[in-house]
């Protein structure tokens, strides 16, 4: 299973900016590459990642071969209420990996 | 845009992967071997007219306007396997003003697609940071969409010395 580090502030005052980063142990093959023989190497890449606050969604990034391995991505959210983020990034080869941090907002 | 509709590379054997394959078979140095990169064939390869074309498609209608969104980028590049990539806009991302989409292209890379991002008002401030390949020296352009239906850009052009697919194939 991949590794995904998430940072998320754990505690927040309400209607703060958080920032948020993501990032997911992934080679992000990007399928234009040949190995020694000359033979194609498959294309096996993350090409969704979502964001969902209290399941409702905050951000959604698509990705594309051109992303470095090991998919990082920061951004920010406004916090609203206590509760869970939920992180899931999803791919080539049935690749689904679902992350969650809470938030304590006071 | 869904990526299974983008066009595949040609997978047919080209004088690079050929000697490739007669270097390892002759018994060449495994150092020799892996100092051969083989680069996409150059009609796999965007173009500066494939980014203007999918500007085009993005944009639609609508004018691109200079400003408002500030892409930074290291402009010189010592090894295209990782560069970071910072997009921020103007914006009070707010309900009634906010960006809704954050797009990034490419004019070199094999595909002129590099990231495209989707915010909210949720997301508070119009900020994103990521890690990127770059194939070879170019033009990076960042394109923002806002609720209002108007497109801001910013655009720098990237010199590196290493690119992305020099790394041994695993």
């Amino acid at each position: 299973m991949a590794r995904a580090l998430i940072n998320v502030p754990p505690k927040a005052k309400k209607g703060d900016i958080i920032p948020i980063k993501a990032l997911i142990q992934h080679e992000m093959e990007t399928g234009y590459r040949h190995d020694f023989v000359g033979k194609q190497i498959p294309r096996n890449i993350i090409s969704l990642f979502t964001c969902k606050y209290n399941g409702q969604e905050i951000m959604r990034a698509e990705l594309f071969p051109a992303v470095a391995a090991n998919p990082f991505i920061s951004f920010f959210t406004v916090a609203t209420e206590s509760g869970t983020l939920e992180f899931t990034w999803s791919g080539d080869n049935g690749f689904d990996v679902t992350e969650t941090a809470k938030i304590t907002v006071e | 845009m869904p990526i299974d509709d983008l066009p595949e590379h040609n997978p047919e054997p080209t004088r690079r992967t050929f000697l490739v394959g007669a270097l390892s078979a002759a018994g060449a140095t495994t150092a020799a071997g892996a100092m051969v990169c083989v680069l996409p064939s150059s009609e796999a390869r965007a173009t500066p007219a494939a980014m203007q074309a999918l500007i085009r498609k993005t944009v639609g209608q609508a004018q691109l306007r200079k400003g408002k969104v500030t892409l930074d980028i290291p402009p010189i590049v010592e090894n295209g396997n990782s560069v970071s990539l910072d997009v921020t806009v103007e914006s009070p991302m707010t309900l009634a003003n906010h960006v809704k989409n954050i797009h990034v292209f490419n004019e070199k890379n094999p595909l002129p697609y590099v990231i495209s991002i989707h915010l909210g008002p949720r997301a508070g401030r119009a900020k994103v940071a990521t890690r990127i390949r770059l194939a070879d020296t170019q033009k990076i352009i960042a394109i923002a969409e806002m609720n209002d239906g108007t497109f801001w850009s910013d655009e720098v052009e990237v010199i590196v010395t290493i690119a992305a697919c020099l790394e041994d194939p695993v």
